[in-house]
Parts: structure tokens; C-alpha cells; sequence
């Protein structure tokens, strides 16, 4: 176990850096997501910590022990691919027990912590299967197993669920918290999914074109994006721009944002409200509703203000009282709105 | 309904498959059938040879030792011809396949192919120029080294046995590539990950999944090389008399086919037993 550190990490892919400098730490025990589009790097610094890529510059630290020369195989830690990558030719148990029949472990031994391994990701009465008999959830599972059993100085997960459809995805997500929070193991992995970094991770870093753009708790994140890119990446924002002046942030129409003083703010659809009449509210602006979406017990309004498309996520009870098209208020609360950096 | 369409679809599974039997019949199927024939009869059926149907030519390899000994000979050159190609041409395949990317694999591909495009005959000279007495080989070694040597490979089984290497080495490339090309990449780095050596994973992973295309090469290389004639004769000289080469004699100079075919006969009979013994090994691979 232990926590894992990077330092001032740069990898170069002829003129493209795929690592700009990218320093983070990843706490012993934690759960952490890295977040990004795709070409973002993630998946780089993933197999930077892992041993696969070689960095131009910059330190690994892997519980305390600089590891840059540290070739994979020495490296202790646990890894599941995007594919699973279980090997074909090994039967579940098999499978499971490489690491360890790598390290010689004596064979009762070995049995006893592959069946532990198993039973903790509830595959116990599987081992004799071959991987092509399992569904993508059990392989998922053995996976996991396979990577935990060496009880590795860290996890690492490349994608995990991103082959699972999206009632199993759902499934594995919860199984994955649980699996990691029994064992404390420190997890990196990585994501293209917003919601699953949201939802299983303790802390989580958004990566932009080889540069780490913020980390931090999800919350904290997701509350204070500081910079449009984030608060457009992690989950959805309205976006804002004007000019500030003494009372907030005046907008093209005349329109003031009380209490802003950037010249970008940010508004998440789900803290907006839209009314017929004009209400009482410091932050309101009137735009035209182009679209209503019905999504079961949420609604999505899509609106034009000022040319630009805007989006309100509420209750549907709330919204039946609308007309499918035309004039409408939108206001939030002054708490809701988020001040972004340039 | 759907029988009617279960009938189209075999119609149509005919029709498409119907060059492909065609193909066979024409190809495969007639010169067999003329040659079990042939090995039941007492002459050639040409012209006003007398002939009749008899059993003679089969007995006639277990009369005396000397077609099993051939045989045998054949099948032990099989067997090395087989073992080397595969020993030089896995590690080819595999560097192609695992180390080597992007254009300089075309470029190396091309090279193991090239043998495929020159004409046998054409090769198997060009290997006399080199291995004979004061051929190239000789005179390059004579070049570097600082004391005299002497280098004739020329009508031995060494000559014969590098001449059906370089022959055949093409196809167990081939058939190991493919295998090793199927190998996601990842499962090796999950190996790694796991803390296995270079070792392990050649030996738990990469060759475990690859053995149905190595034994595929063997195969193609180790039926044709039992039956082989060419190299012997023209590499082997004198001592290039191999169960083959025997066969050859009977249809292009004594003359008599029905003892050739019947020879070419237990040679399949002996090569299907063969391939039937290690077939398990060859199912539970594909697995």
C-alpha cells in the first residue's frame, strides 16, 4: 500500500505532449479519478505510473520508492485493462493465481488467496471456468481479482467498465467502491465518464491536453470548477460572459449577475429556475424557450438567450405549467452562481 | 415457409460452393482416384502392356527392408527439417509480429515471402554455388578466417537439410505470425503487471496461444519435406537417396508407376497416422 506521487511528469509523442508537466498526488487508501477527453493524457499517466511509458522527464513515487527506472514487472502494483486482458488459455482460478505462481507461492497457499481473491468479487464457485464461458461482468470481476490477489501497492484501472452496458456498468460501479474500500487499496483510474468519476471516486483530477486542469473532492470540483473548460466538463454549465462592474457582472442585454466579479460565470441547468412572470430574484434574464424534453421525473428545457443555446434541468411537475415555445424568466439563487477564472 | 427458404438457402449454399468442388473433382479428386488405380495394377495400362489387377506392389515394400529404411530416413528429415524451421522461424515471427512496427515490417515480410517467388530449382542451384567446394561459402570463409579451410557441404545431408529450410522456413513464419498477431498486446502487459519475466510469458502465454499456429507450420512443412525429392537428389548427390526420391525413380525412370503410387500411398497412409497421433495435442491447442 502507500500513496503514489508524480512529479513534473513530461512525455513527448514526437511534437504532441501527451504529459505537460503534470505533478499529483494520489493519497495512500484513496479512490481517485482521472477525468479527460479523449487525447487528454490520462490513459498516458495511467501507464506512466504503471511502467509501460517511459517519461521524457519527471518522478514516479510509488509508496515512498522512486520507481522511473523500476521496469513493470517489479513494481508491485495491480492492473485491469479496458479488454480485461485475462488470458485465454487459463481457466479462472489460473488466471487469478498468476501473480502469485509467478512469486512461487507455494501452492496451498496460492489456492487459499485465490479463493479468497474470488470470493471477494463473489466469483468463488467460477474458478474452473475458462474466461470465454463468463459474461463481461464476471470478467470484469476476475479482473479485478487477479489484480488485487498480489495485495499490490497500488490499483490501477484503465477504463474498467467502459465494456459493460449501462445497467451493469451501474452494478460494477458500486461493486468496485465496495471491493476497494474492504481492501483500503490506494486506486488511480481512469475515465472518460463524468459520472462514474463523480460517483466512485474520493478525489478526481481533469486533464486537458497533457496538462492536470484541477483536482480536488468531486464536490469541491463540481462546486468551484474555477475555469470554464472543467465546469463544462464535469457536468453541464450554462455559460455567461460581460462585463464586470461595481453591483456584478453586466450581460449583453442589460441584464446584471449580482455579486460577479469575473467577466465568465457559470450556472448549472439543474439551479435554475424559469418562470412566466418576472420574478423577484438579484440573477434573472429573460430568453426565449425553444425546447422542452420530457425525461420521465426530470425535464430538460433547452432555451435561446442572446443567440446562445442554454439549458434548465428541473422537476417535470415543475415544468408543466410552460408553454412549448416562447418568452420565459430564468433566475437562481446568488450562492449558484460561479465565478470563473478568464 | 421456412422450409422453402431453408431449401433456397441450400441452393444458393451450392451454387456458391460448386468452383470449390469443381476445383477439388478436377484437381484432387481424379488424379487420386486414377493413381489408387494405378497402385493396384501389375504395369502401366499404356499402350498394349498386359496388366491386371494385383496386390504386388503393396507387398513388395514389406519384402524387403529397404523402402522402410528409406522411409524411415525420410521421416527423420522430416523431423529436422521441421524442428529447425521452427526453432529460426518463431523468433522471426515473433520479432515481425511483437517487436518490429510500422513500415520496416513490410519491408522484412517482403523478405521472408521473396523464396516463395523464385522458382525451386533456381534456389535449390543457387545452394550448390554456395555450399560446393570453392563455391562462395568457402571462398568467403577463406576471406575472413586467417587459416586455411576447407568447406564442402555439397552432397550431404546438411546440404539438403539447409536447402529444405530455407524451402519451407516461409510457412511456419507465416503461421506463427498470424498466431502471435492474434495476441492482444495487452495480455502481456497485464502479465508484466503481475510481475512475470520475459520467461513466463513466453512460456505460460505467448507460446500456449500460439502453439495452433506453430504446429499448423510444422505440419505444412513436415508432410512435404517426408515426400521431398528435389533437394535430396540434386544437394544430396550420391547419398540423396530418401524415400522420395525412390518414388520419383519409379514414375520418371524405371517406369513403374503402379509401384511408385502404391509407395506414395503408404507414405500418406504412414503421414495421416502420424498427424491422426498428434491431433489431440493439435485440439486441445486450439482450445
Amino acid at each position: 500500500m502507500g500513496e503514489v506521487r508524480v512529479e513534473h511528469l513530461v512525455k513527448t509523442y514526437g511534437p504532441a505532449r501527451a504529459l505537460d508537466d503534470v505533478s499529483l498526488t494520489f493519497p495512500d487508501g484513496g479512490f481517485f479519478g482521472l477525468l479527460g477527453p479523449s487525447g487528454s493524457g490520462k490513459t498516458t499517466l495511467l501507464r506512466a505510473i504503471a511502467g509501460f511509458v517511459a517519461p521524457d522527464t519527471g518522478r514516479v513515487i510509488i509508496g515512498g520508492d522512486p520507481v522511473e527506472n523500476v521496469p513493470v514487472e517489479k513494481r508491485e502494483i495491480g492492473m485491469v485493462f479496458q479488454n480485461y486482458a485475462l488470458f485465454p488459455n487459463m481457466t479462472v482460478a489460473e488466471n487469478v493465481g498468476f501473480g502469485l505462481e509467478v512469486r512461487k507461492v507455494p501452492g496451498a497457499d496460492r489456492a487459499r488467496r485465490v479463493a479468497e481473491a474470488l470470493e471477494l468479487v463473489q466469483l468463488g464457485h467460477l474458478g474452473a471456468r475458462k474466461p470465454h464461458q463468463l459474461s463481461g461482468g464476471q470478467r470484469q470481476r476476475v479482473a479485478m481479482a487477479r489484480a488485487i490477489v498480489t495485495q499490490p501497492r497500488v490499483l490501477l484501472l484503465d477504463e474498467p467498465l467502459s465494456a459493460l452496458d449501462k445497467a451493469l456498468r451501474v452494478d460494477m460501479q458500486i461493486e468496485l467502491k465496495r471491493i476497494q474500500r474492504e481492501i483500503g487499496i490506494t486506486t488511480i483510474f481512469v475515465t472518460h465518464d463524468q459520472e462514474e468519476a463523480l460517483t466512485l471516486s474520493d478525489r478526481i483530477g481533469i486533464l486537458k491536453d497533457g496538462r492536470l486542469v484541477r483536482h480536488g473532492p468531486p464536490r469541491a470540483v463540481y462546486d468551484d470548477p474555477q475555469d470554464a473548460f472543467t465546469a463544462r466538463f464535469l457536468g453541464e454549465a450554462n455559460l455567461f460572459s460581460g462585463t464586470p462592474e461595481a453591483g456584478g457582472l453586466r450581460l449583453a442585454d442589460g441584464a446584471l449577475i449580482a455579486g460577479c466579479t469575473s467577466s465568465t460565470a457559470a450556472v448549472r441547468p439543474e439551479n435554475i429556475a424559469i418562470t412566466l412572470q418576472e420574478p423577484e430574484a438579484p440573477n434573472r434574464l429573460q430568453a426565449n424557450l425553444v425546447q422542452q424534453v420530457f425525461g420521465g421525473a426530470m425535464g430538460t428545457c433547452i432555451l435561446d438567450w442572446q443567440g446562445e443555446s442554454l439549458k434548465v434541468i428541473g422537476r417535470d411537475q415543475d415544468m408543466q405549467g410552460l408553454p412549448e415555445q416562447g418568452p420565459v424568466w430564468l433566475s437562481w439563487d446568488s450562492a449558484k452562481t460561479i465565478a470563473l477564472n478568464g | 415457409m421456412s422450409s422453402l427458404s431453408a431449401r433456397q438457402d441450400r441452393i444458393r449454399a451450392f451454387t456458391l460452393l460448386s468452383p470449390a468442388y469443381l476445383w477439388l473433382t478436377v484437381a484432387v479428386f481424379l488424379p487420386l482416384s486414377a493413381m489408387v488405380f494405378f497402385s493396384f495394377l501389375s504395369d502401366v495400362p499404356f499402350g498394349d502392356r498386359e496388366w491386371h489387377g494385383t496386390l504386388e506392389n503393396y507387398q513388395e515394400f514389406f519384402q524387403t527392408s529397404t523402402y522402410a529404411t528409406l522411409l524411415w530416413k525420410s521421416l527423420k528429415l522430416g523431423l529436422m527439417v521441421t524442428g529447425i524451421s521452427v526453432l529460426i522461424g518463431f523468433p522471426c515471427a515473433y520479432v515481425l509480429a511483437k517487436v518490429i512496427k510500422g513500415r520496416s515490417r513490410e519491408a522484412l515480410f517482403l523478405l521472408v515471402i521473396l523464396p516463395f517467388w523464385s522458382n525451386s530449382l533456381v534456389r535449390i542451384f543457387s545452394w550448390a554455388i554456395v555450399l560446393r567446394g570453392n563455391g562462395v561459402l568457402d571462398f568467403a570463409a577463406n576471406a575472413v578466417l586467417p587459416w586455411d579451410v576447407r568447406i564442402n557441404l555439397m552432397f550431404s545431408p546438411t546440404a539438403i537439410v539447409i536447402g529444405l529450410v530455407h524451402s519451407y522456413l516461409p510457412y511456419v513464419i507465416l503461421t506463427s505470425y498470424l498466431a502471435l498477431q492474434a495476441i492482444d498486446d495487452s495480455l502481456i502487459e497485464a502479465a508484466r503487471s503481475l510481475g512475470a519475466k520475459r520467461r513466463t510469458i513466453l512460456t505460460r502465454l505467448i507460446l500456449p496461444l500460439a502453439a495452433p499456429g506453430i504446429l499448423a507450420g510444422a505440419v505444412l512443412i513436415f508432410v512435404p519435406v517426408v515426400g521431398s525429392f528435389m533437394e535430396p537428389r540434386l544437394l544430396g548427390g550420391r547419398r540423396g537417396t530418401y524415400y522420395g526420391t525412390v518414388i520419383e525413380d519409379q514414375f520418371v525412370a524405371v517406369f513403374n508407376w503402379p509401384l511408385g503410387a502404391a509407395l506414395s500411398f503408404i507414405l500418406l497412409a504412414v503421414v495421416l497416422v502420424i498427424l491422426g497421433a498428434f491431433s489431440p495435442i493439435l485440439r486441445r491447442a486450439r482450445t
